[in-house]
């Protein structure tokens, strides 16, 4: 057996180019377009869809219903603790398609890039566009780069989009929750958020806080193979796993009963989240997924996760009720009972 | 998490209760008066692990709650100029002024920055020398010092191009105008724990004696809300008015009298008009005079808006403990965090927002 490469430590060196910093003609389709395609793209993205270079990557799929998502990445700063834009880009849309089951095939790649964008961080986040799609096993098909002026955008923006194809049998829905069902989420909460929130302008500090960000259709894999009946799985990022659960609720019109000891937040993802007055429960992640499934195949999910990299933490949170019809419950750590609902806008620090 | 795990443990916390059920012997209304502590209250539902001879009623102690619509818009007005560069703490940029929030401002073209540190908007200053940066000093006591500090060093370094919008308000003027009304229900005070950090609690003696009331500096963790509730009533009941330091790993009687001296350096008593309560002599701090080259109302001039607020909006009963938010009839209807139409639904921490947030108490 073949070990797998350690992509975290290949070596990804700049190639030697005319400029240091995106110019505008670098997406004005001329030899500078050419350029930047041949010498920085490529040579990241080989697949044998997009060596073609044609306008459209034509895909034989498997049979079976097609999934498919977008995405747009604008996250700022670029670059942050555990992650940049690049490998966030690939990992969400990814884990988008995954979501539903399906096994995940392929990505489109667009790139907005800003005037003045320094080449080596457009390479790095390339390379960790490569990395990240190796890990996941998924090929980038297809992609597109357009340039705008200084100040248009934060430095580059990224939209991916991704098909997969649903296995026979696997059919989720948000809407088919049954009271019973067990709540299972894979891992800690919070780390992304928290991870980008604490380099943001007016509020670094220093932390230990990396983000989570990873592809999880390793995981959903294993937990469709313990669990033939799960009901809906879903990765909470933006709103975080408090919306997630409110979405759940009010698309089945259940309720659900959270445990607040059930739920995991790394030390320092809760200090920090103490210190700025948030709720990590609001927080994004961008490598856990929250799975429901009967109660009667719990057991052998939460063992197929706690298995996997990406679920060695995973835990029961919760369950479904008929009580509440649409409302998130949480036993509160000293056993009285309080309302999760969903977020007003984004967590903003308090003053004290 | 050292100091936190400790501070929530569910058995520390049942024998507080088990103690409150033993000590209490007849009803008592105790007022915590800070946001932080309503916010806590709710979340861990502690209101609902109480024996039924406890009301607890929720005070004014939300600084974004109470912070003057004139002076929202007084912000909004200074943020929207292209010179400017607008710095607040977060919970602030939801606040709605009579029209705009600053949020809205920063759609527009207002260049808001969100900070945890006014030492960072100092820092913009300098790094900024062709444009005016402002702060946005609001809270109580407990932020006063860094805001002050904020002024301090940047006189120090002789910027010219610093300046705050400053809304502090002071917590024991609040408290004796609560304790002075004909209507007032509150016999006991939760005070604010963080405040006292700062002031000690040698303000609160003369309040204790004069109107015979216990008054407890009290944490923001479960524990410290139960054993602050304890002390309450254990004084109560033996007819003991006095203050009594629950915050014991925070909290000392003299305060910090580093931080004290900072904002006496800076600031001064003023007058303040509350959001929701009204003026209250006394309750305020400002810019002294001789540094009002800091002052950002009178360096931009916007001292004159002056606005009113929504009729139907109680919040000033609320923030007196004279109702609660569920007994207010826009509560949930007109009145939601998304379309928040008094003080106290526009902060996180603000009664009727945790109600809403955590309970939907009233509400079906």
């Amino acid at each position: 057996m073949i070990d797998r490469p350690d992509f975290d430590r290949m070596s990804c060196p700049l190639p030697l180019m005319d400029h240091d910093t995106i110019q505008l003609a670098h997406g004005a389709g001329g030899l500078l377009s050419a350029d930047l395609i041949d010498k920085l793209i490529m040579p990241r993205f080989a697949s044998p869809e997009l060596d073609k270079l044609e306008d459209q990557a034509v895909l034989d799929l498997p049979p079976g219903r097609v999934a498919f998502s977008t995405d747009t990445f604008v996250v700022s700063p670029v670059f942050f603790p555990g992650g940049d834009i690049g490998d966030l880009a690939i990992n969400g849309t990814v884990n988008d398609v995954a979501m539903s089951g399906a096994e995940v095939i392929a990505l489109s790649v667009g790139f907005v890039l800003e005037e003045g964008l320094p080449l080596a961080d457009f390479h790095r986040i390339l390379c960790s566009m490569e990395n990240a799609a190796k890990k996941a096993g998924v090929r980038i098909v297809t992609g597109d780069t357009k340039v705008v002026g200084r100040g248009s955008c934060d430095g580059i923006f990224i939209n991916t989009s991704g098909v997969g194809v649903i296995p026979e049998g696997v059919s989720l829905s948000a809407a088919s929750l049954e009271p019973g069902d067990a709540v299972i989420l894979s891992g800690t909460l919070a780390d992304h958020g928290m991870a980008v929130m604490t380099v943001r302008e007016g509020l670094s500090f220093q932390s230990t806080v990396t983000s989570d960000t990873a592809a999880l259709n390793g995981l959903t894999r294993a937990i469709l193979a313990a669990g033939p009946g799960t009901r809906t799985m879903r990765d909470p990022t933006r709103g975080g796993c408090a919306t997630s659960l409110n979405e759940f609720a009010k698309a089945s019109g259940i309720g659900i009963k959270l445990d607040e000891s059930a739920i995991a937040v790394k030390p320092d993802v809760a200090g920090a989240c103490e210190i700025l007055g948030i709720d990590p429960m609001y927080v994004a992640n961008e490598g856990k997924l929250i799975a429901v499934v009967p109660a009667a195949e719990a057991e052998a999910v939460l063992e197929a996760m706690r298995n996997h990299e990406h679920g060695s933490e995973a835990a029961v949170i919760g369950k479904v009720v008929a009580d509440h019809p649409g409302l998130v419950a949480m036993k509160t750590g000293l056993g009285a009972e309080r309302i999760v609902d969903m977020p007003v806008g984004e967590q903003l620090p308090r003053i004290c | 998490m050292k100091y936190l795990d400790e501070f929530r443990d569910p058995e520390l916390a049942k024998g507080l209760l088990a103690e409150i059920e033993r000590t209490v012997t007849q009803p008592w209304v105790i007022m915590e008066i800070c946001g932080g502590q309503t916010h806590a209250i709710m979340r861990y539902g502690i209101d609902q692990l109480l024996p039924p001879e406890i009301t607890l009623v929720h005070g004014p102690g939300c600084p974004v709650c109470v912070t003057p619509l004139e002076t929202i818009d007084r912000a909004l007005a200074v943020a929207a100029r292209e010179d400017v560069i607008f710095t607040s703490f977060g919970d602030m940029l939801r606040v709605p002024g009579s029209r705009d929030d600053l949020f809205r401002v920063k759609s527009r073209g207002g260049d808001v920055r969100m900070v945890y540190s006014p030492l960072e908007a100092v820092k913009m200053a300098r790094e900024n020398p062709d444009r005016e940066v402002v702060f946005l000093a609001v809270g109580f006591e407990t932020t006063a010092p860094g805001n002050a500090m904020a002024v301090k060093q940047a006189a120090a370094e002789g910027l010219t191009n610093f300046s705050e919008i400053v809304s502090h308000v002071l917590v024991p003027p609040a408290m004796e105008a609560i304790l002075s009304s004909p209507q007032n229900l509150v016999q006991g005070f939760l005070a604010a724990g963080h405040v006292c950090t700062i002031m000690g609690w040698d303000e609160y003696e003369p309040i204790a004696a004069r109107y015979r009331v216990p008054i407890v500096p009290t944490g923001f963790e479960p524990v410290d809300i139960l054993e602050g509730i304890l002390k309450t009533v254990q004084l109560l009941e033996s007819d003991q008015p006095g203050v009594e330091n629950q915050y014991l790993r925070v909290v000392r009687e003299e305060g910090n009298p580093v931080a004290r001296a900072v904002v006496e350096e800076i600031y001064e008593v003023c007058d303040r008009k509350w959001r929701g309560i009204g003026m209250i002599p006394g309750s305020g701090l400002k810019v002294r005079d001789e540094l009002a080259a800091f002052d950002a109302e009178k360096k931009f001039q916007v001292e004159g808006i002056v606005t009113e607020e929504p009729e139907i909006c109680i919040a000033g009963e609320i923030l007196q403990g004279l109702k609660k938010p569920n007994e207010c009839p826009a509560y949930g209807k007109e009145c939601t965090p998304t379309t928040p139409l008094g003080a106290t639904m526009v902060s996180s921490e603000g009664a009727c927002a945790a109600y809403h947030k955590y309970s939907r108490k009233g509400l079906s």
